[in-house]
């Protein structure tokens, strides 16, 4: 895992931000900066996005900046394959992000202050189901995810399949693994 | 020959009407003195809205400012006289620039040209007016960064979509005799640039509408989040205003060319909810009435 400092991000892309991710112009410059930080991981990392030294962030901008910067990782066949977990997030950046979020129908993976992990944004009752269920086990095989939702292998294979895809879960050989599980 | 527009004695959103309608009875290249002697109050709508009349214009008006000493005061330390210098020829003495030291002005007029004036406007109301911001309406910690999430997207609405600069303004005002019977603080956010219609011609809304005007194109942006931008992203700050004030039982109004919107009208205040057919004025003016939290039962 991969620990970026937004703030320190945002300072090197706008120094006049101060702090505060307002604006499209602000987005897509402080995306651009974060884009290569990720580019320069290995394969396969996770990038911890930090926003606890961010102010304001408004909707603009978390569309130019978040769901922009998710879009083209959860592609059918991405350019690379990397994760992204937000931390640091406040109630007030919350609600920009979700929003953006679901606009797009992404979602992602957010880890509180008090420690919990949940996932943001679009997410069908399924997907939430078996990804708490992999998390709760801090990785699982498909067989032991379908057992304990109760679902057929086959569409718990699927719906997993597809946690992955969209970048919520990682595959290690057979089994499904929370974002920063030890690889 | 001048034509002379008469500001009334008291100059809100509702009284801007009367100045606006004034204003279509003039030929645009008409030269124009706009007569504000005998106002003696002015909201923060009404003080920007003066300025983007004066960016209207053709040929720059004269101004006659107001004659009542606390009105003039006022206005200087709105800083309103800093731009209206530029933009009018004043017809009298004003007070030098001064500084607002008025803990009721949370954020003079400004102007909003650039990605930076709006970074600069959130920085200002982040760290000079959060504490008298906290202090008067009683927000919660979630809704503060509203308050400023609804500032910035408003201003953002001006360089992204305006063509033009516009003017943020935004005051303080203790409304207990009034309906709403609290402490309010007003939000204005006017341009004279292109306004909604002009923006959203080449929008999938517009190739699809049966009618299109500024009404409908008011309704697209403000009700349905449509944008000129066929990224799906786009169209969520006007949408994002538009949940935080009708949360925190706020009040927003948006004007534009013939027609204005009010999406979200509280249960303190009677309004039209849209409107067409009114006299023209360019650009956009949002309006955002923010009302003190009312305590818990």
């Amino acid at each position: 895992m991969s620990h970026i400092d937004v703030s320190v991000a945002l300072d090197a892309a706008d120094p006049e931000a101060h702090h505060h991710l307002v604006t499209r112009r602000t987005g897509a410059v402080v995306r651009t900066v974060i884009e290569r930080q990720i580019a320069a991981l290995a394969e396969g990392s996770v990038a911890v996005l930090d926003f606890s030294q961010i102010g304001v962030l408004d909707r603009s901008c978390a569309d130019e900046f978040v769901a922009k910067l998710v879009l083209p990782l959860t592609r059918e066949r991405p350019s690379r394959e990397s994760y992204v977990v937000l931390v640091g997030v406040s109630e007030g950046h919350l609600d920009a992000i979700e929003a953006v979020l679901e606009t797009h129908g992404l979602a992602l993976v957010v880890r509180f202050d008090d420690g919990v992990t949940h996932l943001v944004g679009t997410v069908s009752p399924l997907e939430r189901q078996l990804w708490e269920c992999v998390m709760a086990r801090a990785g699982t095989a498909v067989e032991e995810a379908a057992d304990a939702v109760g679902l057929a292998l086959e569409e718990a294979q699927a719906t997993l399949e597809m946690l992955v895809r969209r970048r919520l879960l990682r595959r290690l050989d057979d089994a499904f693994a929370p974002l920063g599980a030890p690889a | 020959m001048t034509a002379v527009l008469t500001v009334p004695a008291s100059l809100d959103e509702a009284q801007f009407e009367s100045v606006i309608e004034q204003l279509a009875t003039v030929p645009a290249d008409a030269k124009l003195l706009v007569d504000a002697r005998h106002c003696r109050f002015a909201t923060p709508y009404g003080l920007t809205a003066l300025l983007c009349l004066a960016q209207s214009r053709a040929e720059r008006p004269d101004f006659a400012p107001p004659e009542d000493d606390q009105t003039l005061s006022y206005w200087a330390r709105a800083q309103f006289f800093t731009y209206a210098e530029e933009l009018y020829t004043l017809r009298g003495a004003v007070p030098k620039r001064a500084a607002s030291g008025d803990s009721d002005v949370l954020l003079e007029v400004t102007p909003v040209n650039g990605n930076e004036d709006v970074q600069g406007i959130v920085r200002r109301i982040q760290e000079k007016a959060q504490q008298i911001l906290n202090a008067t309406l009683d927000l919660e910690p979630r809704s503060t960064m509203g308050f400023s999430m609804t500032l910035s997207e408003a201003a953002s609405n001006i360089i992204e979509h305006a063509g033009r600069g516009g003017w943020v303004m935004v005051q303080r005002y203790n409304w207990a005799k009034r309906r709403v019977g609290r402490d309010v603080v007003q939000i204005a956010v006017c341009d004279a640039g292109m306004g909604f219609r002009a923006s959203l011609e080449g929008s999938r809304a517009r190739a699809l509408a049966d009618r299109w005007d500024d009404q409908t194109a008011l309704e697209a942006a403000v009700i349905q989040g449509v944008s000129r931008f066929a990224d799906p992203g786009r169209g969520q700050g006007i949408k994002g205003m538009r949940g935080w004030v009708h949360r925190i039982d706020g009040k927003l109004t948006v004007r534009s060319g013939t027609a204005r919107i009010a999406p979200i009208i509280p249960d303190w205040d009677e309004d039209v909810p849209l409107q067409g057919g009114l006299a023209p004025f360019p650009g956009a003016q949002i309006n955002v009435i923010i009302p003190r939290r009312m305590p818990r039962p």
